[in-house]
């Protein structure tokens, strides 16, 4: 139990892919001008690594190692164009706001390489949990980006207004350029945050010892 | 007139990195010096006009008469896929001065999620044969226009004095906000 958790919490600070790995940029900065936009985003891309990381790992003593890649990719195409056109049947509105990002969720790096580095050689249990932490890592991520970028660039969360009408909306934080300032600050966020865990554990641990 | 229009959009007022936000790996790993910048760009470009030319037939004459339009996204990839492939076969055989200078980008390409997305757009803005390719160019140059940016701007924050937060990854998408912002002048280059 104690293992599975760790193999899950990774995904979350130490080993988060958007902050700490820099893979899966494009449609962490891209989708998030809102928050329904970033919880959708997250939600899909979840959905997509759970599933391809499970198949990937049940099959993996019958994939041959020289044809993997293309065999992944097509694992991974095969669940993003079920999230695609799931989404354009039961969220019109929300696939038309996310454009072309749903189905660039097949060269999405954090997917592919997880894929290749985890599932390929662990258990199919292992690989789910792993594959719900990198999915949780990356929604959380996202909606933290999208919540900041929709309460200056709008006033507003979840399309509800919730800063008074004098405050004037910074157009900025609605644009592209805020939104590669914002995740910026973000990286910048993660990085102090991880080193105020590591400087908790050694404390911890320096405890015990004494 | 109209491709002049459709190669200047996609170059600079729908630059692929700063505007769409696409790319983004390869830009922030590959903008280390103008060099391997400008080396990565052409064989984005390369790469890019040639699953252009085989992608739009592919789905213009085969998956639309067939009804298969719901397996692009599969269908796109794989041949992209490939392509990289082939194209890295025939370079190391045929012209192997290219293919030392170009070779290590190559298998890099096939996760740049611009390529997908130009042959996507191809399809979903309605351009004929032409058109698309003029704006698989246009997009191309314009990664590589953002790439060699970058690496110039690299190079100058190596000296420059940068705020203790910022230092590492955080200052290069401060300076891409700021390049971002620069290229929001272009908007209005046409109506």
């Amino acid at each position: 139990m104690k293992r599975m958790w760790n193999i899950f919490i990774k995904g979350l600070v130490k080993e988060n892919p958007l902050l700490m790995l820099m893979i899966g940029l494009c449609s962490a900065v891209a989708v998030t001008t809102s928050v329904p936009n970033g919880i959708g985003m997250g939600l899909a891309m979840t959905f997509v690594i759970v599933f391809a990381e499970f198949v990937i790992s049940l099959f993996r003593k019958l994939i041959p190692s020289d044809a993997r890649i293309p065999i992944f990719i097509i694992v991974i195409a095969a669940f993003t164009t079920m999230v695609d056109l799931s989404m354009q049947a039961y969220f019109p509105a929300l696939s038309k706001s996310m454009g072309v990002f749903i189905p660039l969720i097949v060269v999405n790096c954090i997917i592919m390489g997880r894929v290749e580095a985890f599932a390929s050689k662990e258990k199919p249990l292992d690989a789910v949990v792993d594959a719900l932490g990198m999915g949780i890592g990356y929604t959380w991520v996202l909606i933290g980006i999208a919540a900041i970028r929709e309460l200056l660039g709008n006033g507003s969360l979840l399309a509800i207004r919730v800063l008074p009408e004098s405050f004037q909306p910074i157009l900025f934080f609605t644009l592209p350029p805020g939104g590669f300032m914002v995740f910026a600050l973000f990286i910048s966020f993660n990085l102090w945050l991880k080193r105020v865990i590591a400087a908790r554990t050694e404390l911890t641990s320096a405890r015990e010892a004494a | 007139m109209n491709l002049a229009k459709i190669f200047i959009s996609a170059l600079l007022i729908d630059n692929i990195v700063l505007m769409r936000f696409l790319a983004l790996c390869p830009f922030i790993g590959m903008s280390i010096d103008v060099s391997k910048s400008v080396g990565m760009g052409l064989a984005v470009t390369f790469v890019t006009v040639i699953a252009t030319v085989v992608t739009w037939p592919l789905y213009m004459f085969v998956l639309v008469p067939l009804n298969l339009t719901f397996l692009k996204i599969l269908v796109f990839i794989l041949v992209i896929a490939s392509l990289v492939q082939l194209v890295e076969f025939f370079l190391k055989k045929n012209v192997p001065g290219l293919y030392s200078s170009m070779g290590i980008y190559l298998p890099l390409i096939t996760t740049n999620c611009a390529i997908l997305a130009v042959t996507f757009d191809n399809i979903s803005k309605g351009f004929n044969l032409i058109e698309a390719v003029v704006y698989a160019v246009g997009v191309a140059l314009g990664f590589m226009l953002s790439l060699v940016l970058l690496a110039g701007i690299r190079d100058r924050l190596k000296t420059a004095p940068i705020p203790k937060f910022l230092q590492g990854t955080p200052i290069l998408f401060a300076a891409t906000s700021l390049l971002s912002v620069a290229f929001m002048g272009f908007a209005g280059l046409i109506k």
